[in-house]
């Protein structure tokens, strides 16, 4: 997305730029421009978790009770370090030091794949239990109320709000972490390729900005949805 | 950066065969290509209006049930908002014609000005899909509780808009990119052209509130396929949520729709009275005033759905504000008009009837900001008619206009004058006599959407479906109009046949591949007539 050249390999630039600075920092707006309507599009989903945690703050309370912190914050971990991993395979790039820019590289996907094995491990367990978005819920109000520490009369009938909430915003942005990957995996590939060195990184420097807001959505995730109170 | 050519060479037989056009990077074939699907879309989309008309002729059943009425007024919005109005201009014209304003050889991203086309195609195709499994019925507006209750059809033309909305927003991220940085030297923002100016304003629009609508529909989906419950109050959600969303985008959508005609009319102006537009500033900025004011007035869509007085209120006041910096443009294009030398050709009667026509959309629309008047204008024929004079009477008139004005520099071809009058006097007049009685309609109480009315109401509707006929055969007097002009032969009516003094007008038709032979240096604004 970040780079629309025709081919582009080292020094060469598209017919339309003066020259690959020229390129550069037009690719790079356009990544900035991409990221600020990820901005928009999670905002959305935001707005509405406010909204209704202003209506029923009840339902987050309650529903929270059935996320796993540690898992969470495993996670939250895992997705820190992948950041830090694309920052040094982009820092390595720059550096003429391509191995280990690829080697950086490979960590930042293995940790998305870590984060999706949690995810999985969180969604399975919640499935199991029955807690799962709007009509489809099938919780068992009686265990509900005992885990949450509250009497059964208090769970409230929209509790699968919280869990549609839940998996809409944890799921779209597992959507972005897979599609995350899936663009390291290119860059990788590239990188293999040569078409990457010191003075040609674009593409890696615009899916490692997209990386790291992949990874911000995360850090606001998480308090939002397991430490809420 | 132009590269060598030969002689006779330019960008339509630059490449040939169609696999050279679906696979085009070229901004100017992009734009050809969006031209032409547009112009299918506004096709389809006439022909469901012509439908709507005809059944309204007469109270009761005319020519359908109910059922396919509302199905078809669905249609009918959704595919002139999203496949007509909003692509049309910007991903038209401005594809075609804003890199050469600025003097660039291309889009900053040229394939993904290719990707944004195939975006527009596929979205398409799945919306028009939805009409295999039964339609929708619920208005281009998809308003909850009742769009979802599990029909197929809307979920495939909600999917469609989705997919749809990535065009605009790609288009609109490659314009921003395209305008900060491939302007040509000496080519400063206040020497872009006012079309110029537009087409940005719009592009930051495209790209900050369509991401929004995109969330929007896909929770729609998701809503009608899981029942996730955010909008559903069964579920303990809210449906005025929804509109809040809705309109949070397409308010800002209405704007992305009469932008770029606001660009296109201030060039038309321009170049058809031979004089310095008066107050290039204040119609420069004005656009973007217009774009920022526009993300904070979308409650005006809801007076009437139980949001609070206070917020009533404020969104009253802000939608009044949007009157000033309109006002401002259409007393700077008014004031260009004194002592110019106006051509009355064909592109600029259209920009009159534009003046005409929108100032009317303008005004009724500041009775509906007003709460009071709202709550009885609401869902009348009154927001139908206003609504088309800004559309139809604003927009549509633009990208006729300029489909005029900028056709010799596409084709090398001019298009017949007399039949430009002709189908301007007739979708001029047919315009005002479809819309203007709805005024009186719905200020008489006559509610939208519906299939039947009271009788009392049918000289009216009548008068009203007579000028619908009127516009469709203006319409056609056009198409038949572009059609001859394509096929027959012509001599080359040179590079700058209206004698305009934007930078489109100083490379051959139709231009080169790379747009200019070399790289164009600026050293003046544009509209220097004197």
């Amino acid at each position: 997305m970040s780079t629309a050249n025709h081919g582009a390999s080292g020094h060469h630039h598209a017919h339309h730029f003066e020259n690959a600075e020229h390129e550069y920092d037009t690719g790079k707006q356009g990544v900035w421009l991409f990221l600020a309507t990820e901005v928009l599009m999670f905002g959305g989903l935001f707005v509405g978790y406010l909204y209704f945690h202003h209506l029923y703050p009840d339902i987050f309370k309650i529903g929270s009770k059935f996320t796993d912190w540690r898992m969470g914050a495993a996670n939250t971990v895992v997705l820190l370090t992948s950041s830090l991993t694309m920052a040094l395979g982009i820092y390595y790039t720059q550096q003429g030091k391509l191995s280990a820019a690829f080697n950086n590289l490979l960590v930042t996907v293995l940790c998305g794949a870590g984060f999706m094995g949690i995810k999985y491990f969180e969604y399975s367990h919640k499935i199991h239990l029955g807690l799962k978005p709007g009509s489809w819920f099938s919780g068992n109000v009686a265990e509900i109320a005992q885990h949450a520490g509250v009497a059964a009369e208090a769970v409230p009938y929209n509790l699968p709000l919280y869990f549609s909430f839940y998996y809409m915003m944890t799921g779209l942005h597992g959507i972005h972490v897979l599609i995350g990957m899936g663009a390291i995996i290119w860059v990788m590939i590239r990188l293999k390729k040569g078409h990457f060195g010191p003075n040609h990184f674009t593409a890696m420097e615009g899916v490692g900005l997209f990386w790291h807001l992949v990874d911000l959505v995360w850090i606001y995730l998480f308090p939002l949805l397991y430490l809420v109170t | 950066m132009a590269h060598e050519h030969k002689a006779g060479e330019n960008y339509l037989n630059h490449e040939k065969g169609l696999w050279s056009w679906l696979t085009s990077l070229d901004h100017k074939r992009i734009g050809v290509m969006y031209f032409i699907t547009v112009m299918i879309f506004f096709l389809i989309g006439g022909i469901f209006a012509m439908l709507i008309r005809t059944e309204l002729l007469t109270t009761g059943q005319t020519i359908m049930t109910a059922e396919h009425y509302t199905q078809v007024m669905t249609y009918h919005g959704a595919v002139m908002v999203f496949l007509v109005i909003i692509p049309g201009i910007p991903a038209f014209m401005g594809n075609f014609f804003m890199p050469m304003q600025i003097g660039a050889a291309d889009v900053a991203f040229p394939r993904l000005n290719l990707l944004s086309w195939y975006c527009l195609l596929l979205g398409a195709t799945v919306a028009f899909c939805s009409l295999l499994v039964g339609g929708a019925d619920t208005g281009w507006t998809f308003y909850t509780p009742y769009s979802i209750s599990m029909k197929p059809g809307v979920v495939l033309l909600v999917v469609g808009a989705f997919i749809g909305g990535f065009s605009s927003i790609l288009t609109g991220l490659n314009f921003v990119a395209t305008i900060h940085k491939l302007r040509a030297p000496g080519m400063t923002m206040n020497r872009i052209p006012l079309f110029v100016w537009a087409i940005y304003s719009t592009a930051i629009l495209q790209v900050l509130a369509t991401p929004v609508l995109a969330i929007t529909l896909l929770l729609l989906a998701m809503e009608n396929v899981f029942q996730i419950g955010f909008f559903d109050p069964a579920l303990g959600g809210d449906p005025v949520l929804f509109q809040h969303f809705f309109w949070f985008y397409s308010h800002p959508a209405v704007y992305i729709m009469i932008l770029p005609a606001f660009g296109v009319i201030s060039e038309l102006i321009a170049a058809f009275s031979r004089k310095t537009i008066f107050g290039y500033t204040a119609i420069a900025y004005s656009s973007v005033a217009i774009a920022a004011v526009s993300f904070f007035v979308w409650g005006h869509h809801m007076f009437v759905s139980g949001q609070s007085e206070i917020a009533g209120i404020v969104f009253s006041a802000i939608t009044m504000l949007v009157g000033v910096p309109t006002a401002i443009k259409v007393f700077n294009w008014v004031a260009t008009l004194h002592k110019s030398s106006i051509n009355l050709a064909s592109p600029m009667l259209f920009a009159l009837g534009f003046m005409f026509l929108f100032t009317i959309g303008g005004v009724t629309g500041i009775f509906l900001a007003t709460t009071a008047l709202d709550v009885h204008f609401h869902d009348t024929y009154f927001v139908v008619a206003h609504f088309h004079y800004v559309m139809v009477g604003g927009t549509l008139m633009a990208v006729v206009g300029g489909l005029y004005y900028w056709f010799p520099k596409m084709f090398a071809k001019m298009i017949n004058e007399t039949l430009g009058r002709i189908s301007f006097f007739f979708i001029f007049v047919g315009f005002n006599v479809t819309f203007f009685p709805q005024f009186v309609l719905g200020s008489k109480g006559m509610p939208r959407r519906y299939f039947d009315y009271l009788p009392e109401f049918q000289p009216l509707n009548q008068i009203s479906t007579i000028g619908a006929y009127m516009i469709g055969i203006g319409f056609i007097v056009s198409l038949i109009a572009v059609v001859k002009a394509l096929v027959e032969k012509q001599p080359n009516p040179g590079p700058n046949p209206w004698g305009a003094k934007t930078l489109e007008w100083t490379t051959q038709s139709p231009p080169i591949h790379t747009n200019f032979e070399k790289q164009p240096i600026v050293t003046a604004g544009p509209y220097e007539y004197r």
